[in-house]
């Protein structure tokens, strides 16, 4: 994403964002309500035009070649359920022949598997419980393999165990898939467990970018839930606009390969 | 244009009505109604006129013209509107679907649910009410052809007014066919309309339909000028009313409608 800028009349959502989400890398954006992290996810998937600046998925610019972009990335979201008039299965071959997935019985068939939801194919979508309902959400999320994942909040309504499932499964698809994800979660504990570096946005800017669990120190924060806090409510005018010792340290672990926390 | 999304698009509407037959019953229900209703309002008109006049194929013939044009329009809005009832909006447009794949798939899926109100149509009105439907020939195609084509014109601005002014405007388009049928001349000649009726008349396709199906239906010869004009027009509005919708689309990117669709739909 390279200085992207979504304004609405006077008020500026996103200002001036730039960022790289690696191959296997997942990317933690993070940021109070209202910060931006949505609009930036929106922009991403082209259902937002920035007002500048652009985005590249796969060296693919989404602005010239929409669908070329959009093949090559997929989203989960706690706020998109998938349609819960269709059965799983029938939404997983639905979405699949939009992206033009091909042998979709096959891919169907391992992502049910994968997602344990063998069992629920033929049971629509509106009777699964949250934890279901989020293990259908990404397996259409990962029906056409994407380079670029979005997952916004994607643990929102899941108990305990269910959540550190799925993010297991995360981490799994990012490790050995090699799949770029840009993760937005409140839940700090989570945001340590799974990203491998993270970026705090607050009035659309990038404040902080760093490894999650050397940010806190690094800002006299005892806890990312502490630092979270402090970026949230300090005025925006008081802080520099990008922690650049954080960001350059990101960009060598970026250049250098990293490990998976 | 890729196929698989279109089909797709069709695809889900199939599902739709396998999972939930109840759905085909208002596809069958309304049309059956309306024929017997004007079956037998043209029955009785032929009992007590006296004239000897046939009102069968001009009533009950127009009768079901209007219904099949109406029935294209509410396929093609029924089936956008399932994406804004289930909030999928920014499941499908966070795909590589484009806007041409997208309404494509919602005019076969038109073509497929009215297709079944029209032959529910024909076996009443031929079986019961003896209206001889074919006896107008090779033109009912053409007629036919006309009134498809302004039934998606419809149906496509229909969309284009939910995504333009959001998911409770929905009520705006139940009402539309009912708004134009005063002017579409279905079941009267244009001549008795007021000027100003008749200009609006002109406008629309299905107004030549009728006149050209009463002056067959009178005797004449094909009026291929009238039909000519009423292709030509319904082309024209099919092109204007894609370009709304593409600009109300584009519109909706850019505002950041599109992507707080979702969140409008549950409201």
């Amino acid at each position: 994403m390279v200085k992207l800028r979504k304004t609405y009349g006077a008020m500026i959502a996103v200002d001036d964002l730039s960022f790289t989400v690696m191959p296997g890398e997942i990317l933690g954006l993070l940021g109070p309500n209202g910060a931006g992290k949505t609009t930036t996810i929106n922009m991403i998937l082209g259902v937002l035009e920035p007002t500048a600046g652009s985005v590249q998925i796969a060296e693919i610019n989404l602005a010239k070649h929409r669908a070329q972009a959009l093949a090559r990335t997929n989203f989960a979201a706690v706020y998109a359920a998938l349609p819960g008039n269709l059965t799983v299965a029938e939404n997983l071959k639905f979405f699949g022949l939009l992206y033009d997935i091909a042998a979709l019985r096959s891919r169907v068939d391992e992502m049910l598997d994968a997602f344990d939801l063998a069992h629920l194919r033929n049971t629509k979508c509106g009777l699964l419980s949250s934890g279901e309902q989020t293990r259908a959400a990404l397996a259409k999320a990962l029906l056409n393999k994407p380079q670029l994942l979005l997952l916004d909040e994607p643990t929102a309504s899941l108990d305990p165990s269910a959540a550190q499932l799925i993010r297991e499964k995360i981490k799994n698809l990012a490790t050995q898939e090699r799949c770029g994800i840009l993760w937005t979660s409140h839940n700090m504990y989570e945001v340590e467990a799974v990203c491998h570096r993270v970026l705090f946005l607050s009035h659309g800017k990038a404040l902080l970018e760093g490894d999650p669990r050397a940010l806190p120190e690094a800002h006299g924060s005892a806890t990312l839930e502490d630092l979270f806090i402090r970026v949230a409510r300090e005025p925006l005018a008081e802080r520099a606009p990008v922690d650049s010792h954080a960001r350059t340290g990101a960009l060598e672990r970026g250049s250098t390969g990293r490990e998976s926390p | 244009m890729k196929l698989r999304p279109v089909a797709g698009i069709v695809l889900r509407q199939v599902y739709l009505l396998r999972g939930s037959p109840v759905r085909v019953f208002p596809m069958v229900t309304w049309v059956a109604i309306d024929i017997v209703l004007w079956g037998f309002i043209t029955r009785y008109l032929n009992s007590v006129s006296g004239s000897g006049v046939n009102f069968v194929p001009t009533l009950l013939g127009g009768v079901l013209l209007w219904d099949f044009c109406t029935r294209i329009m509410q396929g093609v809005s029924t089936a956008f509107l399932e994406d804004v009832w289930s909030r999928n909006f920014l499941n499908l447009f966070a795909s590589p679907l484009s806007i041409s794949e997208y309404i494509t798939g919602l005019v076969i899926t038109s073509m497929m649910t009215s297709f079944i109100g029209l032959l529910v149509m024909l076996a009443l009105a031929t079986g019961v009410f003896h209206l001889q439907f074919f006896s107008l020939g090779a033109p009912l195609a053409a007629f036919l052809m006309v009134l498809f084509v302004f039934g998606i014109t419809l149906g496509i601005l229909a969309s284009a007014i939910v995504l333009r002014l959001g998911p409770a405007s929905e009520w705006l388009l139940w009402p539309l066919p009912a708004l134009l049928s005063p002017f579409a001349a279905v079941f009267y000649p244009l001549s008795v309309l007021p000027q100003w009726m008749q200009w609006v008349a002109h406008a629309l396709p299905p107004a030549y339909v009728f006149e050209g199906m009463r002056s067959l239906l009178r005797g004449h010869a094909f009026p291929t000028l009238l039909l000519a004009q009423g292709a030509a027009i319904a082309v024209a509005e099919l092109l204007v009313a894609a370009y709304c919708y593409a600009r109300v689309y584009r519109h909706a990117v850019r505002s950041g409608l599109l992507a707080r669709y979702s969140a409008e739909g549950a409201a």
